[in-house]
Formats: structure tokens, C-alpha cells, sequence
């Protein structure tokens, strides 16, 4: 059988104009909200408090260097002393000595796997030196993109403060 | 003459193209956004380090505490005085606890200014080893190449 009176399809429009602005404000939303930020990496310290618990097996470990570092009077670095060596504000020659002191190439020898840096920093000194320095003794990072741990114990003397 | 009168052509611009795009857009911020760095304060400038490499996984329970380089304690984006902090660090003992932990397997995360007095970061961590907490990690911005 034939239908010969079929009412014409109807063409459903979409309104798109809702959507469109939602996603524009979407859109502005996370564009407002996005934020580079620089990648962070940490240095673990391990520094219990100065009475260590009873019945706690204390590790042997070598005499700690003791790396001090003194402050200008706008606590910049002015020198660095590593036991008896003195290295200036030379970071490179710090980690170089370390680096013989330490290990090889190869990462730290089994016998100085146990040994600690103390930092004894004056109390002005720029917080970044002391990051450096840490970055001196701990380690380096090759060609390939690797770390090379060379001394991983690292704590603060107490706190020098001025007057 | 009867001439028809021509239906105007109603323009339609394609909206397609320009809807893959925003949607693509949209996308890109949404990956990129970063929520979990909630603990990053635009008033401390970290300093760099070639070995600062980004840990492997989350912390297990991480007390982020900031010294800008004026030497203002930033806890949980306000600045506290020294003693307000020690009050903080108890209440954070209170919440160890009740979680059956001891202050000394939590990890306090110290994100001081490049140029905060070094004397204040120990200051920082003697603060929070009277409270029993052990471990610290000091936290720097990767830098790249020695």
C-alpha cells in the first residue's frame, strides 16, 4: 500500500550556543587556574633528637666530617672547611675531594658507605649554600641522567645563633 | 513574467572545527592542571639542586612546613610563629596517634627560601625533633645539568 500524504521529516536543529558557552567557560576556568610549576626533588636527613631511645642498637659508624661553613655579613658564603681542608666558597673542589675521599666513579666504597657529613652552618648563612653543599658530598649525576649516591648521611650541628 | 523569489541562503558557519579545537583545549588544562601541588607557595623560591630528583611515589604522611626568606613559618598556607608551630606539631602527634603512628615515621618536609637564614632551617628542625619527629626531607627545585 502506498502513503502518499507523509508529512515532510522534520530536521531537529541542535542549539549549540549553551554548549559552546559552557565550554568557553571551561575553557577559561583552566586557563586561569594553570600554573607551571617547577619539578621538586627532595634530600633525606634523618636526624633523631640528640637522647637516642633505650634498648636502640646504635649503628657503628665512622667519625663524622664536620663541614663548616661560614657566612659574610650578608650571609653569603664567605669560606668552607671540610675537617682541616679549606675549600673557599668552591663547590666543585668540596665535591671533588669528597669524590677521592669517598668512592669511585663507581659510587662510594663499601668501607665509607657508613660515613656522615655534619653541617655546621652560621646563622646567617643563605640556605641555598647549604643545599649546595649537601648536593657537593651526596652525590653527582652522570651523563646518563643517573645519580651516583657518595655520602647520604648528612645532619645539622645545633644552631649557631648570633649575640 | 512571474519570477520566483530566490529563498535567501541563510549562512551557516560549520561550528566543528572549532568545538574539536576548544574540546582539545579543555582537554590539555585538564592533564596539565595540577592540584596536588597545594603545598607550593609562590612566596618561597626553593633552591636548586642537580640532584634533586622528584620522588618515586607519594609520601606516606607528609607535615609540610615553609620558611619564607623573611623567616615567617608557613603552615598550611599561614604564617605561624614558632611557638604557634609547636602547637600545630602536637595537634599533628594527636592525628599520628590516632592513626597508630608514632611521630618518628612521619616525614616533615621543609620548603625554605634560597635565601632563608640556614640557622632558622635548624631552628625548624629542632622545633620538630622536641616533638619526636625523626625524619626531615629538604626539598629543592631540580636543576638541570652541573
Amino acid at each position: 500500500m502506498k502513503f502518499r500524504n507523509q508529512a515532510p521529516k522534520e530536521k531537529i536543529e541542535l542549539q549549540m550556543t549553551p554548549m559552546i558557552d559552557i565550554v568557553f567557560q571551561l575553557l577559561i576556568f583552566f586557563i586561569m587556574s594553570f600554573k607551571i610549576v617547577s619539578m621538586e626533588g627532595d634530600f633525606n636527613i634523618r636526624m633523631p633528637a640528640s637522647a637516642p631511645n633505650e634498648g636502640e642498637p646504635e649503628e657503628p659508624l665512622l667519625p663524622p666530617m664536620k663541614l663548616r661553613m661560614q657566612a659574610g655579613p650578608d650571609g653569603q658564603l664567605a669560606r668552607m672547611q671540610l675537617n682541616e681542608q679549606s675549600f673557599g666558597t668552591d663547590f666543585q673542589q668540596l665535591h671533588t675531594y669528597i669524590l677521592d675521599l669517598v668512592g669511585s666513579d663507581a659510587g662510594p666504597d663499601a668501607a665509607m658507605e657508613g660515613a656522615e657529613v655534619e653541617l655546621d652552618c652560621d646563622y646567617q648563612l643563605h640556605y641555598e649554600y647549604v643545599i649546595e653543599a649537601i648536593t657537593a658530598v651526596s652525590g653527582y649525576r652522570t651523563e646518563d641522567d643517573e645519580i651516583v649516591k657518595l655520602i647520604e648521611r648528612i645532619k645539622f650541628s645545633p644552631p649557631n645563633k648570633p649575640g | 513574467m512571474r519570477i520566483k523569489r530566490s529563498r535567501e541562503n541563510l549562512a551557516e558557519g560549520d561550528l566543528t572545527p572549532m568545538i574539536d579545537m576548544t574540546f582539545q583545549l579543555i582537554a590539555f588544562f585538564m592533564v596539565l592542571i595540577n592540584f596536588t601541588e597545594a603545598d607550593q607557595d609562590d612566596r618561597i623560591k626553593l633552591p636548586k639542586s642537580v640532584l634533586a630528583k622528584p620522588s618515586d611515589g607519594p609520601m606516606e604522611t607528609p607535615i609540610t612546613i615553609q620558611l619564607t626568606k623573611n623567616s615567617q613559618v608557613v603552615y598550611a598556607g599561614e604564617l605561624v610563629s614558632f611557638e604557634k608551630l609547636d602547637s600545630l606539631l602536637i595537634k599533628e602527634m594527636d592525628i599520628l596517634i590516632l592513626k597508630d603512628k608514632a611521630p618518628a615515621e612521619a616525614t616533615v618536609v621543609i620548603r625554605a627560601d634560597a635565601t632563608a637564614p640556614a640557622g632558622q632551617v635548624q631552628e625548624l628542625i629542632q622545633v620538630c625533633q622536641e616533638r619526636g619527629f625523626e625524619t626531615f626531607t629538604l626539598r629543592a627545585e631540580e636543576e638541570i645539568g652541573y
